[in-house]
């Protein structure tokens, strides 16, 4: 670590003041919140904590949701990010735009605009409810689909953009040499974006871990069934602000073990 | 490391600073004061509950008292409690429990007696037309029901529970929403067949919703305590306006909304 940015620092020359004062300001305001997490952290309860069920309950259905929802977002994304930069719609700019609503959009109304359209009694979901008995709201179902509204658009951008930067050429080569454009997209083209993909998948997946408002709002909380981690961690915070903080350490640690892994395994060198 | 700690410096700095602005008020005088004595702003932190004849309530306090500015803050009383904990400058707390009311007499930021100025009992609520068929307190242990109830974290949860207990009914909600009016939502988008709300959130909702008594509803009444904080900025306009609020002519607008006054 310290050999290489001495290294680094031979190559470059002097940096400017100017820019390190407020770099090391923004690091601060970053990471001292979290520091303060750890020393307010009550370490001496803190394995019996750690190991209660509904801790593990919450984590799981944290995971396997987030996950999913990833999945969801990788196989609806793509297929958009890719009609964003390379098919010749009219009116890309606004769709572009449109796809980034969600970003902007409070979560709390995200929900309740997935309640009014998958719900009971919304525009599409009163037809599933009134024919097969099927609703989304307070099922393990909506959390995906909550999440999955709130993430999507981070993978988007990030795939958008690595298709707008790649080079086209290969595409054109191949192509040119016979092969369909199904085969081009899967063996030139994906590949060819591949760091942004999981770049864009490991934001979505962080987003969808950390999601609370719209999860709450739509998929309701029920442990076991819908209750992730950030609800265990907001209802915590009500009667136990110690447990809130466990359950918030035990979230940072698995996410930015998750990130960290994947990045040794994906991200070495330059993206 | 340096530069953090220069900003933990500044930051204690500016903190102790607003401590000092905070106590800097020495009139601690809990007499009620009359009318054209109390001047400037007076903030209230209140259970969110309590926004909407909070907010009538301050207009008529104001009218009461020119010269006077009534600033409310609405939120759940237990992130209220923590917030003046925090040293949040606030003149008066009106908490929606007393447990929360306790935080803060627990750590010496209110001195003041707490007197109870309104409580509020649950109610079942239910969609325009009770399309779920809902009888009473019983539908909400059948399985297969929608249901809805507040989490057990949170003062209608906690009443919700109680009020089982006695009438020996195991809730099956769908849900357990994080406050009440999460809870009132699900049923004016119809997306539960009931939810157990208090009674002024029936009223509030308007006709999207219906509310059904039911007799245990009596044994978990919630009460709603208030008093001026010990450092109040303005000391004098927070004791005149919790006894406004412990005033005849509040009363009838608690009343209007569905609390139970003392």
């Amino acid at each position: 670590m310290s050999g290489a940015s001495a290294r680094r620092r031979a190559v470059r020359g002097r940096r400017p003041v100017i820019l390190v004062l407020p770099a090391v300001c923004a690091l601060a305001f970053l990471l001292v919140p979290l520091l303060g997490l750890l020393v307010r952290a009550p370490w001496r309860t803190m394995p019996e904590r750690l190991f209660s069920a509904e801790v593990g309950q919450a984590l799981r259905l944290s995971l396997l949701c987030a996950t999913l929802a990833t999945g969801i977002c990788l196989v609806l994304g793509i297929p958009l990010a890719w009609l964003l930069a390379r098919a010749q719609l009219p009116g890309r700019g606004l769709i572009r735009a449109l796809v980034t609503v969600p970003l902007v959009l409070p979560p709390v109304v995200g929900g309740v605009a997935l309640l009014l359209v998958l719900g009971r009694r919304g525009l599409v979901g009163q037809y599933a409810y009134d024919w097969f008995g099927v609703a989304l709201p307070f099922t393990t179902a909506g959390v995906v689909v909550a999440e999955a509204f709130v993430a999507m658009p981070f993978l988007v951008i990030s795939v958008e953009g690595a298709l707008r930067a790649a080079d086209t050429r290969y595409e054109d080569a191949a192509a040119t040499l016979g092969a369909s454009p199904w085969y081009t997209f899967r063996r030139v083209t994906l590949p060819s974006v591949l760091p942004g993909v999981v770049a864009g998948a490991v934001l979505c997946w962080a987003r969808a871990l950390g999601e609370f408002g719209a999860t709450i709002t739509f998929a309701g909380n029920f442990p076991g069934k819908t209750t992730t981690m950030p609800l265990a961690v907001y209802l915590a915070l009500e009667t136990d602000p110690d447990a809130a903080i466990v359950l918030s350490l035990v979230l940072l640690v698995v996410s930015v073990g998750v990130l960290v892994s994947l990045r040794e395994r994906w991200m070495r060198g330059p993206v | 490391m340096k530069t953090i700690r220069t900003l933990a410096l500044t930051a204690a700095a500016l903190t102790v600073t607003a401590g000092l602005v905070g106590c800097s008020s020495d009139d601690n005088s809990s007499k009620p004061a009359a009318t054209g004595q109390i001047s400037g702003t007076v903030t209230v932190f209140a259970a969110a509950s309590l926004t909407d004849t909070f907010n009538q309530l301050g207009h008529d306090f104001e009218a009461a008292h020119p010269g006077v500015k009534v600033v409310f803050s609405y939120g759940g009383s237990s992130a209220l409690a923590q917030q003046i904990n925090q040293g949040a400058p606030a003149d008066v707390f009106a908490s929606a429990a007393p447990a929360n009311m306790k935080q803060v007499v627990d750590t010496g930021e209110i001195t003041a007696p707490q007197p109870t100025f309104v409580s509020n009992r649950l109610e079942i609520a239910v969609p325009k037309g009770n399309p779920g068929h809902i009888s009473g307190l019983a539908d909400f242990g059948k399985a297969g029901s929608r249901t809805a109830l507040c989490a057990e974290q949170v003062p209608c949860g906690a009443a919700a529970k109680q009020v089982f207990q006695i009438a020996g009914i195991t809730p099956q909600p769908v849900t357990r929403e994080q406050d009440v009016k999460a809870a009132l939502t699900k049923v004016t988008l119809d997306e539960v067949d009931a939810a157990l709300v208090y009674r002024t959130d029936v009223q509030a909702a308007g006709d999207k919703v219906e509310g059904i008594d039911f007799p245990e509803s009596a044994k978990a009444i919630n009460t709603y305590p208030i008093a001026p904080l010990a450092k109040a900025p303005n000391a004098a306009a927070a004791a005149a306006f919790v006894d406004f609020i412990k005033g005849d002519q509040a009363k009838k607008v608690f009343a209007a909304a569905g609390f139970d006054t003392p």
